[in-house]
């Protein structure tokens, strides 16, 4: 029944990978097990290797060690672990000051509330109207009571890629930790933690064609509790000593190995050809009147167009470009759970009509060329549609 | 197709009826501002002998709910008199439509409200109005009767959300019973100053939350 469907929704969850769903296979049929110690059966012990495995493979892709790396059950998690645990570190000892940007993704941003509750303070560091962090401000908003500064390597929305490197060098030159969430540029985006000053990175498999359910949190020279000289941070559930003490529960080992194989399958070329249809797209769409574009023109994600129509709604574009069969998300506050216009259109100072109006379309593995001129043309013709029966824009 | 939207409303979004502007209208209305989200334009041709409404068309800068609605209560409207026209309510435009889905409740009652503003409008041009009168507790709680709960798809006042109001000197409090951080907090918030703000006599619209 979707067999039709053009998706430019990747952003929000991919099409697995029929490659990946192999490698997954036997870990549910055959090597079922939990992974045993090694002197365990064996079983246990061949899923162990497999966890092993695909924990060395993802780290890898980071410029980590295996054990920098610990498995979650996607970015939320590992977001909220990083954002919690280190506040649970360190809150006592060292301060309650924490350091975010408002566009940050729901994980970051309602773990940064929720610590506010507990009596934390939280500083939102500026962001330009393209979405970048202002160094300058980020400088001067560390504190001696500063125990972490969470600010996002690529945002969700706008696709506006932040300088990490930038960053990190700030919270290390003032002895911060910094942690980013790339859940939306990793792997992509190359990210090498042995050259960016990075303490702790959320990934997650479901943005790059892997298995929903499973993600990861990089943790510079592992989580303290288990290693001296480690990232102080925190467990804050309690079970079984799995994930080097930091995160208990039974690995989920074909979602492990599925994201493992998601990882891999992305190469460099195929991130160059969404990039190159992410500009055929932007430019199409930006030929369309009283278009603008949201997010940094450059420093951008390979797969992340987004553009604000004026005069019309991004549900009602939205509904009727789902009728033609295509899948786009907007920023409109009628699309929202919450009712809410989009934080992240806002928080680039844009006003409510500017996300009202906005659409992003995210591309991945199965988006075709001819599909960006398809989608070009349905979106063409709907805004015109829509316009014609706005109040606003008929001068 | 597995949209949360009646047939009916999917065929007026599809294809709404009386989309456009009248000229030399004998009232318009705007509700909503492209600032706050959806907007609605109604405008009227009113028959001076009947009080009938001979024409009436609109525009819509909003989601597809708020198109569907514009367009059910132009054809609800149309040749009623203006006192049949004002009792149309937002219960009766979206049993029209064959319902609607509670969260989508708010987008519509602009319509709705439109509606009555053009009326509103018509009789205010053509000195059908009565008396100012000044806001009182009343005057409040019937205006939030208009202010949709999100979870319910029915009002504020219905639903009892409404746990105080407060009328003094210009300024108008309301205290919702719903935690600060609730997902539908900041979005209530807004619909009730919109709702209260411009009666003529009030100042400030105070909102606060139980928790």
């Amino acid at each position: 029944m979707f067999e039709n469907v053009v998706y430019f929704d990747n952003g929000a969850a991919t099409r697995l990978d029929e490659r990946v769903l192999e490698a997954m296979k036997p870990y549910f049929f055959d090597l079922y097990a939990v992974a045993t110690s090694q002197f365990g059966y064996s079983l246990g012990v061949d899923a162990r290797d497999a966890l092993d495995d695909a924990r060395a493979q993802i780290a890898a892709a980071l410029g980590a060690s295996p054990e920098e790396f610990v498995f979650t059950s996607g970015s939320t998690e590992s977001s909220n672990l990083a954002l919690k645990g280190v506040a649970l570190a360190l809150g006592e000892e060292k301060g309650r000051h924490i350091i975010t940007s408002p566009i940050e993704d729901f994980p970051v941003l309602y773990s940064a509330r929720a610590l506010e509750k507990q009596g934390f303070r939280v500083t939102d560091v500026r962001v330009d109207d393209t979405g970048r962090v202002d160094l300058d401000h980020l400088r001067e908003s560390i504190t001696p009571g500063t125990i972490l500064v969470s600010i996002q390597a690529a945002n969700q929305e706008i696709g506006t890629l932040q300088d990490v490197t930038a960053i990190g060098t700030i919270c290390r030159e003032k002895g911060v930790l910094f942690h980013t969430d790339a859940t939306h540029s990793f792997p992509r985006v190359p990210l090498d933690v042995r050259e960016v000053p990075v303490d702790l990175v959320t990934i997650s498999a479901h943005t790059i064609h892997g298995p929903k359910g499973i993600g990861g949190l990089y943790v510079r020279e592992g989580p303290a509790l288990s290693k001296a000289g480690g990232t102080p941070i925190r467990k804050w559930m309690d079970g079984g000593f799995q994930e080097f003490g930091l995160r208990p529960g039974v690995e989920n080992i074909p979602g492990a190995v599925g994201f493992a194989r998601a990882v891999e399958l992305i190469t460099p070329e195929e991130t160059a050809r969404l990039q190159g249809m992410r500009d055929r797209l932007i430019e199409r769409l930006l030929e369309i009147p009283h278009t603008r574009l949201n997010g940094h023109p450059v420093q951008r994600l390979p797969q992340n167009g987004n553009v604000s129509f004026r005069f019309v709604e991004g549900e009602a574009l939205l509904l009727h470009l789902d009728m033609r069969g295509f899948a786009v998300s907007t920023g409109s506050a009628c699309f929202s759970r919450s009712l809410e216009a989009s934080h992240v259109m806002l928080g680039i100072g844009g006003d409510h009509e500017r996300a009202h109006g906005s659409v992003r379309f995210t591309l991945g593995r199965f988006n075709e060329e001819e599909d960006v001129g398809a989608v070009v043309e349905a979106v063409a013709d709907v805004v015109a549609e829509l316009r014609r029966i706005s109040p606003l824009g008929k001068e | 197709m597995p949209l949360p939207y009646s047939e009916i409303v999917m065929e007026h979004f599809r294809h709404p009826r009386n989309v456009g502007q009248i000229e030399n209208a004998d009232a318009k209305s705007v509700e909503g501002s492209p600032a706050c989200g959806d907007m609605v334009a109604v405008y009227l041709k009113v028959d001076p002998e009947s009080q009938r409404i001979a024409d009436i068309k609109f525009e819509s800068y909003g989601c597809a709910s708020n198109i569907a609605t514009g367009s059910i209560i132009t054809e609800l409207a149309k040749g009623k008199t203006l006192e049949e026209a004002k009792s149309i309510t937002w219960k009766r435009a979206a049993d029209a439509l064959g319902g609607l889905p509670p969260i989508k409740t708010h987008c519509s009652v602009l319509a709705v409200d439109g509606l009555r503003a053009a009326i509103q409008n018509y009789e205010e041009r053509h000195g059908l109005v009565k008396e100012r009168v000044p806001t009182t507790v009343a005057v409040v709680r019937k205006r939030l009767k208009r202010v949709m709960n999100p979870m319910a798809g029915l009002d504020l006042v219905r639903t009892k959300l409404v746990e105080e109001i407060e009328v003094a000197e210009g300024k108008v409090r309301v205290v919702i019973d719903l935690p600060a951080d609730h997902q539908f907090a900041a979005n209530i918030h807004e619909e009730i100053t919109e709702k209260i703000e411009p009666l003529w006599d009030v100042e400030q619209v105070v909102v606060e939350f139980t928790e």
